[in-house]
């Protein structure tokens, strides 16, 4: 999927991937001319968002719902994803990009429900970019119709900036995190479109004000919609399936009937 | 940390305009950074400096152009400055509003050579 693979340098290692093409700028025999100075109207971040636009269409030919899990580190994103594929069981084929600084404990974890995983590990990276989650899908080889979930590295903020070519972003905050949490990290909520609110089995042991959270998160975007789970007690879990089976519906829309894999 | 890996698609797309645009060194980069976008221009001007070295644009100004960030409030349709996401609409308290300028991260100028 990667075209104009401008590998290396990242320091990014995907799991699995012996990255072959090497990139040097060369930069020819020009000549130095007089200084002058040139006008450039060009976004720095452009160039993860072609990276993403690839995705998008590798997932749009293939009928594929994929989406990006960001949230603070350890907020559930990984016992949720390992309960709700447990929860789709055969009805839904579930893949899993994982992504963290360091270690594969969580593709483990994922690939112990039997889903197929791929660990991206960003060393000194604090998110996912585009073109590495394009290798990590390229590895994965998603089958149609299918689900692909990106967990993004634990970090409510930089994530929001990096468009990884999926149909939403998913916030995932606990209940442990406290209610300012979508007005100190605004960006984020703006760029999600539902936020599950999880370890809401531990709701009884706290003061924290579930409504509170709900409205803050709606100043910062009033149309987002906010699920409460857990991912422990499964409390919600119906709810957040019934979202998840929607916005598939929409990943199929167009897409050839009869060729999902159902 | 994230600003260091934005300095490096800085430096991509001066090695990429480089070539297209056949210079040797660079100079001066202007960037235009909105209040609401992810960048924190501290941090960037830190980044810059440590990865720009020993490549084509090594001692070049980093120049930081800070854009206001706009927002049309979806109730009354005002427009009117925000400073943070969550900001209300002045003229009508409303939270229904769509940013419609502040998020840019953008390169606007290179002097080179
Ligand atoms: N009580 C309770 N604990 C939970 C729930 N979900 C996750 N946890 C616990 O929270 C901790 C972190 O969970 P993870 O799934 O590793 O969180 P994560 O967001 O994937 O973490 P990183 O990938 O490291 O950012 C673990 O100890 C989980 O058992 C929940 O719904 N209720
Ligand atoms: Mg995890
Ligand atoms: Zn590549
Ligand atoms: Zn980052
Ligand atoms: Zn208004």
């Amino acid at each position: 999927m990667c075209t104009t693979c401008g590998c290396g340098g990242d320091g990014a290692r995907i799991e699995g991937a012996a990255h072959g093409h090497h990139h040097d700028h060369d930069h020819g025999q020009s000549h130095a001319e007089d200084s002058r100075t040139i006008a450039l109207e060009l976004d720095i971040l452009a160039k993860n968002n072609a990276y993403a636009a690839e995705n998008r269409s590798f997932f749009a030919e293939r009928g594929i719902l994929a989406l990006n899990l960001v949230s603070s580190p350890g907020s559930g994103k990984t016992a949720l994803l390992v309960k709700t594929i447990g929860m789709l069981g055969g009805r839904l084929k579930s893949y899993v990009v994982e992504g963290d600084q360091q270690t594969s404990n969580d593709a483990d974890r994922i690939r112990a429900t039997g889903a197929p995983a791929v660990q991206i590990n960003t060393g000194k990276g604090c998110h996912l970019d585009a073109h590495m989650v394009g290798h990590a899908v390229e590895r994965l080889a998603p089958s149609e119709g299918s689900v692909v979930f990106i967990e993004n590295v634990g970090n409510l903020v930089c994530p929001a900036a990096f468009d990884l070519g999926e149909a939403h972003k998913v916030a995932i905050l606990s209940v442990t995190e406290g209610e300012d949490k979508p007005l100190k990290y605004p960006d984020m909520f703006a760029a999600s479109d539902l936020v599950l609110l999880n370890k809401s089995d531990l709701l009884p042991h706290l003061d924290f004000d579930v409504a509170e959270t709900i409205a803050n998160a709606r100043k910062v975007n009033p149309s987002i919609k906010v699920l409460q789970v857990s991912a422990r007690s499964g409390e919600g879990m119906e709810a957040w399936i019934a979202w998840l089976t929607a916005a598939r519906g929409m990943a199929l829309a167009g897409y050839p009937l009869g060729t999902a894999a159902e | 940390m994230h600003e260091m890996s934005l300095c490096e698609n800085i430096l991509g797309i001066l090695k990429e305009q480089a070539l297209a645009q056949n210079f040797e060194k660079v100079t001066r980069v202007s960037v235009e950074i909105g209040s609401l976008s992810c960048v924190e221009p501290e941090a960037l001007r830190f980044g810059f400096d440590v990865v720009m070295r020993g490549s084509l644009a090594e001692d070049a100004t980093l120049d930081i152009i800070e854009t206001e960030a706009l927002a049309e409030c979806l109730d009354c349709g005002a427009t009117s400055a925000i400073a943070e996401r969550y900001d209300p609409c002045p003229m009508c308290g409303s939270h229904h509003r769509k940013v419609t300028r502040g998020e840019e991260f953008r390169i606007r100028e290179l002097e080179v050579n």
